[in-house]
Protein backbone atom coordinates (compact mmCIF):
# COMPACT_ATOMS: atom_id res chain seq x y z
CA UNK A 1 0.00 0.00 0.00
CA UNK A 2 1.64 3.53 -0.78
CA UNK A 3 2.14 6.24 1.31
CA UNK A 4 -0.26 8.73 1.39
CA UNK A 5 0.76 12.32 2.07
CA UNK A 6 -1.09 15.23 3.50
CA UNK A 7 0.14 17.39 1.20
CA UNK A 8 1.75 17.17 -2.25
CA UNK A 9 3.66 20.79 -3.64
CA UNK A 10 4.69 21.17 -7.19
CA UNK A 11 7.28 23.60 -8.28
CA UNK A 12 9.52 25.10 -6.01
CA UNK A 13 9.87 28.63 -7.12
CA UNK A 14 8.95 31.51 -4.50
CA UNK A 15 5.24 30.29 -3.80
CA UNK A 16 6.39 26.45 -3.76
CA UNK A 17 8.54 27.26 -1.11
CA UNK A 18 6.85 29.31 1.03
CA UNK A 19 3.69 26.98 0.66
CA UNK A 20 6.56 24.24 1.90
CA UNK A 21 7.86 26.15 4.80
CA UNK A 22 4.19 26.70 6.28
CA UNK A 23 2.73 23.34 5.72
CA UNK A 24 6.55 22.04 7.83
CA UNK A 25 5.40 24.73 10.28
CA UNK A 26 2.01 23.17 10.50
CA UNK A 27 3.82 19.55 10.85
CA UNK A 28 1.87 18.30 7.62
CA UNK A 29 3.21 15.37 5.94
CA UNK A 30 4.27 16.52 2.64
CA UNK A 31 6.47 16.16 -0.92
CA UNK A 32 7.75 18.78 -2.92
CA UNK A 33 8.65 17.83 -6.44
CA UNK A 34 9.82 19.96 -8.43
CA UNK A 35 12.34 20.44 -11.56
CA UNK A 36 14.15 22.82 -10.25
CA UNK A 37 14.96 24.71 -6.61
CA UNK A 38 14.34 28.55 -7.10
CA UNK A 39 12.01 28.65 -10.16
CA UNK A 40 12.12 32.23 -11.82
CA UNK A 41 13.44 34.09 -8.94
CA UNK A 42 16.73 32.35 -9.89
CA UNK A 43 16.86 34.14 -13.29
CA UNK A 44 15.62 37.47 -12.25
CA UNK A 45 18.36 40.14 -11.96
CA UNK A 46 18.75 43.01 -9.48
CA UNK A 47 15.49 42.66 -7.18
CA UNK A 48 15.02 45.77 -4.67
CA UNK A 49 11.19 45.08 -3.98
CA UNK A 50 11.34 41.94 -1.58
CA UNK A 51 10.91 42.92 1.97
CA UNK A 52 13.71 42.62 4.13
CA UNK A 53 16.34 43.20 1.73
CA UNK A 54 17.18 46.54 -0.23
CA UNK A 55 19.17 44.85 -3.05
CA UNK A 56 19.32 41.24 -3.57
CA UNK A 57 19.88 39.74 -6.56
CA UNK A 58 17.66 36.70 -8.10
CA UNK A 59 20.23 33.60 -7.71
CA UNK A 60 20.85 34.92 -4.15
CA UNK A 61 17.20 35.26 -3.39
CA UNK A 62 16.55 32.10 -4.48
CA UNK A 63 19.49 30.53 -2.76
CA UNK A 64 17.90 32.05 0.70
CA UNK A 65 14.34 30.23 -0.08
CA UNK A 66 15.84 27.19 -0.44
CA UNK A 67 18.23 27.53 2.72
CA UNK A 68 14.81 27.98 4.53
CA UNK A 69 13.05 25.26 3.14
CA UNK A 70 15.61 22.91 4.02
CA UNK A 71 15.81 23.87 7.54
CA UNK A 72 12.69 21.26 7.68
CA UNK A 73 12.78 17.88 7.56
CA UNK A 74 10.57 16.72 4.49
CA UNK A 75 11.18 14.88 1.14
CA UNK A 76 12.02 16.56 -1.91
CA UNK A 77 12.16 15.56 -5.12
CA UNK A 78 14.06 17.33 -7.94
CA UNK A 79 14.68 16.88 -11.24
CA UNK A 80 11.70 15.28 -11.31
CA UNK A 81 8.40 16.57 -13.65
CA UNK A 82 4.58 15.92 -12.34
CA UNK A 83 2.88 14.44 -15.99
CA UNK A 84 -0.67 14.32 -14.34
CA UNK A 85 -2.97 14.91 -11.20
CA UNK A 86 -6.25 13.03 -11.45
CA UNK A 87 -8.57 13.31 -8.39
CA UNK A 88 -10.70 9.64 -7.60
CA UNK A 89 -13.09 9.17 -4.42
CA UNK A 90 -11.29 12.33 -2.59
CA UNK A 91 -8.07 10.85 -2.97
CA UNK A 92 -5.36 12.55 -5.57
CA UNK A 93 -2.60 10.78 -7.75
CA UNK A 94 -0.04 12.03 -9.12
CA UNK A 95 2.24 10.91 -12.01
CA UNK A 96 5.62 11.99 -12.28
CA UNK A 97 8.34 11.08 -15.31
CA UNK A 98 9.54 8.59 -12.67
CA UNK A 99 7.49 7.20 -9.96
CA UNK A 100 3.44 7.48 -8.93
CA UNK A 101 2.51 9.37 -5.71
CA UNK A 102 -1.00 9.77 -3.46
CA UNK A 103 -2.05 12.75 -1.57
CA UNK A 104 -5.33 13.89 0.29
CA UNK A 105 -4.65 17.53 -1.10
CA UNK A 106 -2.06 19.38 -3.91
CA UNK A 107 -0.85 22.94 -4.48
CA UNK A 108 0.63 23.72 -7.93
CA UNK A 109 2.80 25.89 -7.97
CA UNK A 110 4.62 25.21 -11.05
CA UNK A 111 5.33 28.63 -12.60
CA UNK A 112 6.03 29.83 -15.69
CA UNK A 113 8.44 29.31 -18.69
CA UNK A 114 9.53 29.97 -21.84
CA UNK A 115 7.02 30.23 -24.88
CA UNK A 116 8.51 28.55 -27.96
CA UNK A 117 8.84 29.57 -31.23
CA UNK A 118 6.96 25.81 -32.61
CA UNK A 119 9.02 25.77 -35.65
CA UNK A 120 11.14 23.13 -37.30
CA UNK A 121 14.46 23.55 -36.51
CA UNK A 122 13.75 24.38 -32.28
CA UNK A 123 14.00 21.62 -30.39
CA UNK A 124 17.03 20.21 -32.90
CA UNK A 125 19.04 22.92 -32.42
CA UNK A 126 18.34 24.18 -28.60
CA UNK A 127 21.30 24.94 -26.86
CA UNK A 128 23.32 24.95 -30.28
CA UNK A 129 22.63 28.51 -30.88
CA UNK A 130 19.25 28.80 -30.39
CA UNK A 131 18.74 30.18 -26.47
CA UNK A 132 16.15 31.53 -24.35
CA UNK A 133 18.36 33.22 -21.80
CA UNK A 134 20.26 36.18 -23.47
CA UNK A 135 21.88 36.74 -19.48
CA UNK A 136 23.31 33.45 -19.64
CA UNK A 137 24.57 33.01 -23.05
CA UNK A 138 24.73 36.00 -25.12
CA UNK A 139 28.20 36.53 -24.39
CA UNK A 140 29.08 32.98 -26.58
CA UNK A 141 28.29 34.79 -29.24
CA UNK A 142 30.81 37.63 -29.38
CA UNK A 143 30.80 38.86 -32.82
CA UNK A 144 28.59 36.80 -34.30
CA UNK A 145 25.50 37.72 -35.81
CA UNK A 146 22.33 37.20 -33.76
CA UNK A 147 18.54 37.07 -33.95
CA UNK A 148 16.40 37.96 -31.31
CA UNK A 149 12.71 36.94 -31.56
CA UNK A 150 10.16 39.23 -29.82
CA UNK A 151 9.44 42.88 -29.62
CA UNK A 152 8.43 43.47 -26.03
CA UNK A 153 10.66 44.36 -23.24
CA UNK A 154 12.59 41.10 -22.68
CA UNK A 155 13.31 41.11 -26.64
CA UNK A 156 14.56 44.72 -25.93
CA UNK A 157 16.52 44.21 -23.46
CA UNK A 158 18.38 41.13 -24.51
CA UNK A 159 18.91 43.46 -28.13
CA UNK A 160 20.54 45.85 -25.97
CA UNK A 161 22.85 43.37 -24.30
CA UNK A 162 23.92 41.54 -27.14
CA UNK A 163 24.97 45.66 -28.98
CA UNK A 164 27.74 45.02 -26.50
CA UNK A 165 28.65 41.75 -27.72
CA UNK A 166 27.37 40.79 -30.74
CA UNK A 167 28.47 42.07 -34.25
CA UNK A 168 25.16 42.76 -35.90
CA UNK A 169 21.70 41.98 -34.18
CA UNK A 170 18.25 41.20 -35.90
CA UNK A 171 15.11 41.86 -34.05
CA UNK A 172 12.17 39.73 -35.81
CA UNK A 173 8.86 41.27 -34.42
CA UNK A 174 5.75 39.34 -35.40
CA UNK A 175 3.78 42.26 -34.68
CA UNK A 176 4.05 46.31 -37.08
CA UNK A 177 5.43 47.46 -34.39
CA UNK A 178 7.75 46.72 -31.64
CA UNK A 179 6.15 47.15 -28.00
CA UNK A 180 8.47 47.58 -25.66
CA UNK A 181 9.33 50.70 -23.37
CA UNK A 182 10.15 53.72 -25.72
CA UNK A 183 13.04 54.09 -24.18
CA UNK A 184 14.36 50.59 -25.10
CA UNK A 185 12.76 51.03 -28.68
CA UNK A 186 14.92 54.40 -29.16
CA UNK A 187 17.88 53.01 -27.92
CA UNK A 188 17.48 50.04 -30.57
CA UNK A 189 16.74 52.07 -33.06
CA UNK A 190 19.53 54.40 -32.81
CA UNK A 191 22.28 51.58 -33.03
CA UNK A 192 23.65 51.04 -36.18
CA UNK A 193 24.25 47.28 -35.43
CA UNK A 194 20.72 46.89 -35.07
CA UNK A 195 18.00 46.01 -37.98
CA UNK A 196 14.20 45.54 -37.24
CA UNK A 197 12.28 43.38 -39.00
CA UNK A 198 8.20 44.36 -38.05
CA UNK A 199 5.51 41.75 -39.77
CA UNK A 200 7.65 39.35 -40.00
CA UNK A 201 6.90 35.13 -38.81
CA UNK A 202 10.13 33.14 -38.06
CA UNK A 203 9.26 30.05 -40.21
CA UNK A 204 12.67 27.46 -39.69
CA UNK A 205 15.85 27.34 -38.15
CA UNK A 206 18.55 25.95 -40.40
CA UNK A 207 21.95 24.40 -39.62
CA UNK A 208 24.20 21.40 -38.90
CA UNK A 209 25.36 20.93 -35.86
CA UNK A 210 24.96 24.44 -34.76
CA UNK A 211 22.94 27.26 -36.35
CA UNK A 212 23.95 29.03 -39.27
CA UNK A 213 20.97 30.88 -40.61
CA UNK A 214 16.75 32.17 -39.69
CA UNK A 215 14.47 32.06 -41.87
CA UNK A 216 11.74 34.66 -42.08
CA UNK A 217 8.65 35.89 -43.43
CA UNK A 218 8.40 39.64 -43.47
CA UNK A 219 5.21 40.96 -45.21
CA UNK A 220 4.58 37.60 -46.92
CA UNK A 221 8.51 37.55 -48.64
CA UNK A 222 10.80 35.07 -47.37
CA UNK A 223 13.99 35.91 -46.16
CA UNK A 224 17.16 33.83 -44.91
CA UNK A 225 19.27 35.51 -42.53
CA UNK A 226 22.58 34.34 -41.42
CA UNK A 227 23.32 33.90 -38.26
CA UNK A 228 25.23 32.00 -35.56
CA UNK A 229 22.85 32.71 -32.62
CA UNK A 230 18.80 32.90 -32.00
CA UNK A 231 17.57 34.28 -28.56
CA UNK A 232 13.95 33.76 -27.88
CA UNK A 233 11.79 36.45 -26.10
CA UNK A 234 8.07 36.09 -26.89
CA UNK A 235 7.20 35.36 -23.70
CA UNK A 236 6.37 33.22 -21.19
CA UNK A 237 3.41 30.34 -20.70
CA UNK A 238 1.68 28.84 -17.75
CA UNK A 239 2.86 24.96 -16.98
CA UNK A 240 -0.62 24.42 -16.38
CA UNK A 241 -0.87 21.37 -18.45
CA UNK A 242 -1.37 18.97 -15.51
CA UNK A 243 -4.83 18.24 -15.37
CA UNK A 244 -7.32 17.78 -17.89
CA UNK A 245 -10.30 18.66 -16.18
CA UNK A 246 -8.43 22.06 -14.31
CA UNK A 247 -10.80 25.32 -15.01
CA UNK A 248 -7.91 27.25 -16.94
CA UNK A 249 -8.29 31.18 -18.11
CA UNK A 250 -7.93 31.69 -22.28
CA UNK A 251 -4.55 32.32 -21.26
CA UNK A 252 -3.84 28.84 -19.99
CA UNK A 253 -3.81 30.26 -16.08
CA UNK A 254 -5.15 27.99 -13.48
CA UNK A 255 -8.42 29.99 -12.18
CA UNK A 256 -8.09 30.16 -8.53
CA UNK A 257 -10.28 31.96 -6.36
CA UNK A 258 -9.28 34.08 -3.32
CA UNK A 259 -8.82 31.09 -1.10
CA UNK A 260 -6.23 29.46 -4.11
CA UNK A 261 -9.06 26.70 -4.62
CA UNK A 262 -9.25 25.55 -8.11
CA UNK A 263 -12.52 24.13 -10.13
CA UNK A 264 -11.55 20.07 -8.36
CA UNK A 265 -11.91 19.50 -4.57
CA UNK A 266 -8.19 19.17 -2.86
CA UNK A 267 -6.24 20.81 -5.55
CA UNK A 268 -5.40 24.16 -4.77
CA UNK A 269 -2.87 26.58 -6.97
CA UNK A 270 -0.49 29.66 -6.37
CA UNK A 271 1.69 31.42 -7.68
CA UNK A 272 2.42 32.44 -11.38
CA UNK A 273 0.51 29.52 -13.12
CA UNK A 274 -2.80 30.77 -11.56
CA UNK A 275 -4.90 33.80 -12.86
CA UNK A 276 -3.77 35.55 -9.74
CA UNK A 277 -3.18 39.76 -11.12
CA UNK A 278 0.16 40.56 -10.91
CA UNK A 279 3.18 38.03 -11.21
CA UNK A 280 5.85 38.94 -8.88
CA UNK A 281 8.12 37.13 -6.39
CA UNK A 282 6.64 38.70 -3.21
CA UNK A 283 2.81 37.61 -4.55
CA UNK A 284 4.16 34.53 -5.46
CA UNK A 285 4.95 33.65 -1.81
CA UNK A 286 1.94 35.08 -0.42
CA UNK A 287 -0.44 33.12 -2.44
CA UNK A 288 1.92 30.08 -1.87
CA UNK A 289 1.00 30.49 2.07
CA UNK A 290 -2.30 31.65 1.71
CA UNK A 291 -2.82 28.08 -0.33
CA UNK A 292 -1.19 26.02 2.35
CA UNK A 293 -3.71 27.86 5.03
CA UNK A 294 -6.51 26.47 2.42
CA UNK A 295 -5.30 23.09 2.52
CA UNK A 296 -4.78 22.98 5.78
CA UNK A 297 -8.50 24.31 6.88
CA UNK A 298 -9.72 22.10 4.17
CA UNK A 299 -7.82 18.75 5.55
CA UNK A 300 -9.37 19.49 8.89
CA UNK A 301 -13.41 19.70 7.58
CA UNK A 302 -12.28 15.79 6.32
CA UNK A 303 -11.30 14.65 9.73
CA UNK B 1 42.29 12.03 -4.69
CA UNK B 2 40.99 15.40 -4.95
CA UNK B 3 38.89 15.54 -8.18
CA UNK B 4 39.75 18.28 -10.54
CA UNK B 5 36.87 20.47 -11.37
CA UNK B 6 36.44 23.25 -13.48
CA UNK B 7 33.29 25.58 -14.16
CA UNK B 8 32.84 27.69 -17.21
CA UNK B 9 30.48 30.19 -16.66
CA UNK B 10 29.64 33.92 -17.09
CA UNK B 11 29.33 36.44 -14.56
CA UNK B 12 25.68 37.57 -15.02
CA UNK B 13 24.21 34.02 -15.57
CA UNK B 14 22.28 32.54 -12.46
CA UNK B 15 22.91 28.75 -12.47
CA UNK B 16 26.65 29.52 -13.03
CA UNK B 17 26.36 31.02 -9.65
CA UNK B 18 24.53 28.25 -7.78
CA UNK B 19 26.74 25.94 -9.26
CA UNK B 20 29.71 27.81 -7.89
CA UNK B 21 28.20 28.21 -4.11
CA UNK B 22 26.98 24.19 -4.65
CA UNK B 23 30.36 23.51 -5.09
CA UNK B 24 32.01 25.90 -2.63
CA UNK B 25 29.30 24.02 0.21
CA UNK B 26 30.70 21.33 -0.37
CA UNK B 27 34.21 22.79 0.24
CA UNK B 28 35.52 21.80 -3.02
CA UNK B 29 38.24 23.86 -5.39
CA UNK B 30 37.66 24.29 -8.65
CA UNK B 31 38.65 26.43 -11.86
CA UNK B 32 36.44 29.40 -12.60
CA UNK B 33 36.32 29.93 -15.72
CA UNK B 34 35.01 32.75 -17.30
CA UNK B 35 34.15 32.26 -20.98
CA UNK B 36 32.90 35.55 -21.85
CA UNK B 37 36.06 37.24 -21.09
CA UNK B 38 38.01 34.92 -23.33
CA UNK B 39 37.22 33.36 -26.63
CA UNK B 40 39.63 30.53 -26.86
CA UNK B 41 38.49 28.98 -23.75
CA UNK B 42 34.64 29.53 -24.93
CA UNK B 43 35.53 27.89 -27.82
CA UNK B 44 37.27 25.23 -25.81
CA UNK B 45 33.95 24.79 -23.79
CA UNK B 46 31.33 24.47 -27.21
CA UNK B 47 34.27 21.96 -28.50
CA UNK B 48 34.06 19.85 -25.26
CA UNK B 49 30.60 19.77 -24.18
CA UNK B 50 29.49 20.34 -28.46
CA UNK B 51 26.81 22.48 -27.47
CA UNK B 52 26.72 26.62 -26.56
CA UNK B 53 25.45 26.92 -23.26
CA UNK B 54 26.31 27.46 -19.89
CA UNK B 55 27.35 26.95 -17.33
CA UNK B 56 29.63 23.90 -18.44
CA UNK B 57 31.33 21.89 -15.12
CA UNK B 58 34.20 19.19 -16.21
CA UNK B 59 34.77 16.49 -13.68
CA UNK B 60 38.00 14.70 -14.45
CA UNK B 61 37.50 14.98 -17.73
CA UNK B 62 33.72 14.53 -17.54
CA UNK B 63 30.88 16.61 -18.79
CA UNK B 64 28.15 18.43 -16.88
CA UNK B 65 26.01 20.42 -18.78
CA UNK B 66 23.78 23.19 -16.89
CA UNK B 67 23.27 22.64 -12.98
CA UNK B 68 22.30 19.24 -12.61
CA UNK B 69 22.91 18.67 -8.87
CA UNK B 70 22.69 14.81 -9.50
CA UNK B 71 24.59 14.82 -12.29
CA UNK B 72 27.73 16.67 -10.36
CA UNK B 73 27.37 14.74 -6.99
CA UNK B 74 27.28 11.04 -9.26
CA UNK B 75 30.73 12.42 -10.60
CA UNK B 76 32.06 13.73 -7.79
CA UNK B 77 30.69 10.69 -5.69
CA UNK B 78 32.78 7.77 -7.78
Amino acid sequence: MKKIYDLIIIGAGPAGITAAVYAARKKMDILVITKDIGGQASWSGDIQNYTGYQFISGPELAIKFEEHMRKFDFEIQENEEVKEVTSRNERLFIKTDKDNYQTKTVIIASGKRSRELGVPGEQEFKNKGLTYCATCDGPLFAERDVAVIGGGNSALDAALQLIKIANRIYIINFTDNLTGDAIMQDKARADKKVSIFNNSRVKEILGDSFVQAIKIEEDKEEKTLDVQGIFVEIGLIPNSDLAVDLEKNERKEIVVNQRNETNIPGVFAAGDVTNVPEKQIIIAAGEGAKAVLSAFRYLSTKK
Amino acid sequence: MEKKIKVYGVPGCPFCKKTREFLKSKGLNFEDIDVAANHDLANEMVKKSGQMSVPVIEIDGKIVIGFDKGKIENLLGS
